[in-house]
């Protein structure tokens, strides 16, 4: 016998669906390890690699230009096994072997030798990822609801239009070289996707015509977006047909390509030009250069929509040691499951803290993926979590055996209790205090507390930001911080700004400034607000309705305002001298004194 | 089958060749795991040596004697694999090489892959029949940490350190560029290919006739498995700084760390 024949005799693992689209091109790989080279060799100067760095998605790392930050992007969120399997194989030859799932569905590689990142791309092509536009002034990650198909409350599925959307615009010429970057987010109902806060957000709607058949199209927010200011964005008109979808697509970005701010990088993203211009002027160009476009196309072009659908298929029952269910078991059915409009199935949010992900775990999940979910895939969600859906009803106590063996199967993904965390100072040059160790801190503090199980706290989220731009995006929690230092005398503390009352429903708002809470009174200050909650909620009451009441000044007991709340707080965040608590005066993850580093941010670049 | 000799360009025999050679009593595999592991199963005729009897050695003599004592002559070939990536079967092959043995090399694969290839595996222990070896140290092969201090100042030599790089970020010698060991591995290979090793080296900037120096954490198992990728494309000049950062740091000597950032948060351990 052979090698060969050895290898074909290997007990075969169930075998992993594969993706249809394959997102890469492997001569970007070559490329890039060319351009390293020359850069190296200071053939190329620092800003012109900087603007081919980021178009391939190699972020800048704090303090050094040694290493480089992967972004891969994973557009929609559809995530397959073999790619999970991949990323974990090169998380361990390259980065920190541990992966980091972002906020808008990416998956991230920090720490990696500039001159390894084209070994990365390689091994992405291998598996059809690309890290292409994942970074820059582009189209970034093109994100979808991780319900999108499952959602009670939706009209259909978004996911196929997603899709065609990020494969039209990938390496496309018109969105190579934009002011700034840009952002398309579809959702599968007004609770699920973040689409006000975004460039383009949209929710997908059937309307009824006059001969009674249906039309699909969207209703299409313009101009929203987080960051060192931060808008709501507008709704276009009351439906866009799909066949407009690809359109008004064009004619957005045409107009923010043509009359976007080159010059100012701090006040350059959409949403300024549509804040200084004014919604309806914006709005009329929209509409008029959407007829140009539609009515110019030389060729005629249109999205490519698969709408076939995902085949469903019950990957055969594992071996059925049919044993006792673990503890915690209802508490993690409770906080992490959704009912999914198909009978019979739900989806299993699987929270990370502040995102992140060991090579071995990542390998369990693409193991359960493949043994549990009847779709064969899984999807990154808006918080830092990873869905696997389509898990059926009498698989869920088998799930959480097998996530509980690799620490996967913490409660509390769909509460308050998971917090969000951008990198901060664990790798980021803007940053100014640790937020990714603080979400971990709070989440480890909720769960010891079993915050997660308190109905009356499950829809309020806590989003922490390491400076002011909104990578963690603090402005639309219910809570959120984003980091700063203070001082008494010489010296120097982590300072966080609180806000209260964001949200990112049909009734988005940014959360309202509240004050400055040092790092190490964060938790304190968090648990004084539900004791204050509990003290004054109305029956049948939830924290984040409280506050909602509070920021709008319509609360009736105590706390009428957020100046009433700030007063009865200030007694939490007085600085102790620094004999007294020298911990005051130190970031999480770090023993020594705090003091302010940053270097040049990219986002801008 | 193919030569177990060419020990500069084919520091690993492949699974066919072992397989055919198992009752070849002029080849002698070792398995470096600890007893209990080796005492369940191993490859049919294998000999046990764990990785901790070899380093209580305290000289080349008795390292010789250790050898002579698992049936190790001059002429034997030896071929080494152990279930941890490789890097304590490299620090065994690369101590073989160091007291004068010309004839060794790596299985390219581990215990566990040699099982799920699904080859034999036996609880069968062979007869060993002790042998004569010669000592002629082969010094060029090792650097101490005087050498490396000097050494790493020079424009042709270049220092790697071959653990994660988490640890890298946190301390290493000053200098030194940083290639985890799982870097050096392929889908179920103990080693990259050839090509795709080069490719690592160009794309790093590491002439491939400069001096290069490995280390890692504690006694040169990782950087071991680092020398043998080194090898496996030919690099004439590789050496082992074989104690290591361990040492390195016991000495007191300067250590160079990536400063103001929280790295060890990203991690998900």
């Amino acid at each position: 016998m052979n090698l060969k024949m050895a290898q074909q005799l290997r007990p075969s693992k169930s075998a992993s669906k594969k993706p249809k689209i394959d997102w890469s091109r492997r001569e970007e790989a070559d490329n890039f390890a060319h351009t390293v080279k020359l850069y190296r060799q200071g053939k190329i100067d620092h800003d012109n690699f900087r603007r081919f760095r980021l178009q391939h998605g190699a972020y800048g790392t704090r303090m050094t230009d040694d290493y480089a930050m992967v972004r891969i992007k994973i557009p929609a969120g559809q995530i397959y096994p073999h790619q999970l399997e991949k990323i974990a194989q090169l998380s361990e030859m390259y980065s920190i072997g541990s992966a980091h799932v972002s906020t808008r569905e990416n998956v991230q590689l920090h720490w990696v030798v500039l001159e390894d990142v084209s070994e990365i791309m390689h091994g992405l092509a291998d598996v059809g990822l690309t890290s292409r536009e994942a970074c820059g002034n582009t189209v970034r990650n093109v994100m979808c609801s991780p319900l999108s198909g499952v959602c009670n409350d939706e009209e259909f599925d978004a996911t196929p239009y997603a899709i065609a959307t990020a494969r039209f615009l990938l390496r496309n010429p018109l969105n190579q070289s934009l002011p700034r970057k840009f952002k398309f987010n579809f959702s599968c109902c007004e609770k699920h996707g973040m689409t006000r806060i975004v460039d383009v957000g949209l929710i997908p709607q059937i309307r009824k015509l006059d001969d009674s058949t249906k039309q699909h199209g969207f209703k299409i927010f313009l101009g929203g977006g987080l960051g060192n200011k931060s808008f709501v964005g507008h709704q276009l008109e009351d439906f866009t047909p799909e066949e407009d979808l690809l359109y008004t697509s064009i004619a957005v970005l045409q107009i923010f390509d043509r009359i976007g701010d080159r010059k100012n990088m701090a006040r350059n993203r959409m949403r300024y030009l549509v804040n200084e211009m004014g919604w309806d002027k914006f709005k009329n160009l929209v509409l008029k250069e959407r007829t140009i476009v539609r009515a110019t196309q030389s060729v005629i072009i249109r999205l490519n929509i698969d709408k076939k659908s995902n085949e469903i298929k019950r990957p055969i029952s594992v071996s059925s040691e049919n044993g006792s269910i673990p503890d915690g078991y209802a508490r993690w059915l409770k906080t992490t499951t959704y009912k999914q409009k198909q009978e019979g199935y739900r989806a299993v949010f699987v929270t990370l803290e502040s995102g992140d992900i060991t090579a071995n775990q990542l390998r369990a999940m693409a193991d359960v993926t493949k043994d549990f979910s009847a779709e064969g895939f899984a999807r990154n969600g808006f918080s830092q979590d990873i869905i696997l859906r389509y898990v059926h009803e009498s698989e869920l106590p088998k799930l959480y055996s097998r996530l509980l063996e690799v620490g996967l199967a913490n409660s509390g993904s769909l509460t308050m209790a998971s917090a969000v965390g951008c990198s901060g100072t664990s790798s980021c040059n803007l940053a100014l205090t640790n937020s990714h160790r603080l979400a971990k801190e709070i989440q480890r503090k909720f769960l010891e507390l079993k915050l997660d199980e308190d109905d009356d706290l499950r829809d309020a989220t806590i989003k922490i930001s390491g400076c002011p731009n909104s990578c963690g995006q603090h402005e639309i929690a219910t809570i959120g911080f984003f980091g700063g230092g203070a001082r008494v005398g010489k010296d120097m503390y982590p300072n966080y700004s609180m806000s209260l009352g964001g949200r990112f429903d049909d009734k988005s708002m940014l959360g309202v400034t509240c004050m400055r809470v040092p790092v190490k009174r964060t938790i304190h200050v968090i648990l004084k607000i539900i004791e204050l909650y509990k003290k004054n909620k109305q029956s049948d009451d939830t924290l984040s309705r409280w506050i909602d009441r509070i920021v709008h000044g319509n609360e009736s007991s105590e706390i009428k305002s957020v100046k009433d709340m700030q007063k009865i707080l200030s007694p939490l965040v007085i600085p102790p001298s620094k004999d007294d608590d020298p911990d005051f005066y130190a970031d999480y993850g770090s023993d020594t004194s705090y003091h302010t580093v940053t270097g040049k941010g990219e986002c801008a670049a | 089958m193919c030569s177990l000799s060419n020990e500069i360009t084919h520091p690993t025999v492949d699974v066919d060749a072992i397989r055919s050679k198992i009752n070849d009593i002029s080849v002698r595999l070792i398995d470096v795991r600890r007893e209990e592991d080796y005492n369940q199963g191993h490859i049919p005729n294998a000999v046990n040596l764990p990785l901790a009897s070899l380093l209580s050695g305290d000289s080349p003599e008795s390292t010789v004697k250790l050898f002579e004592e698992l049936g190790i002559a001059d002429d034997t070939k030896v071929v080494v694999y152990d279930d941890t990536f490789g890097a304590l079967a490299s620090r065994v092959a690369w101590t073989l090489q160091y007291i004068g043995h010309k004839n060794v090399a790596l299985l390219e694969v581990t215990y566990s892959q040699w099982k799920e290839l699904g080859l034999k595996t036996s609880t069968e222990k062979p007869n060993i029949k002790s042998a004569k070896h010669s000592l002629n140290l082969n010094p060029e092969i090792m650097a101490t940490a005087e050498y490396l201090e000097k050494a790493k100042e020079k424009d042709n030599v270049v220092l790697i350190d071959n653990r994660e790089r988490l640890n890298f970020l946190e301390q290493h010698i000053p200098g030194s560029i940083n290639i985890p060991y799982r870097t050096l591995a392929t889908d179920g290979k103990i080693l990259r290919t050839k090509e795709s090793m080069k490719n690592l080296l160009k794309n790093r900037g590491i002439p491939e006739d400069a001096e290069i120096i490995t280390y890692c954490g504690s006694v040169g198992t990782l950087s071991g498995l680092a020398y043998y990728a080194l090898k496996s494309i030919g690099v004439p000049n590789v050496k082992l700084y074989v104690n290591s950062f361990k040492e390195w740091k016991k000495l007191e000597k300067p250590i160079g760390k990536q400063e103001n950032a929280a790295y060890w948060d990203l991690s998900a351990e």
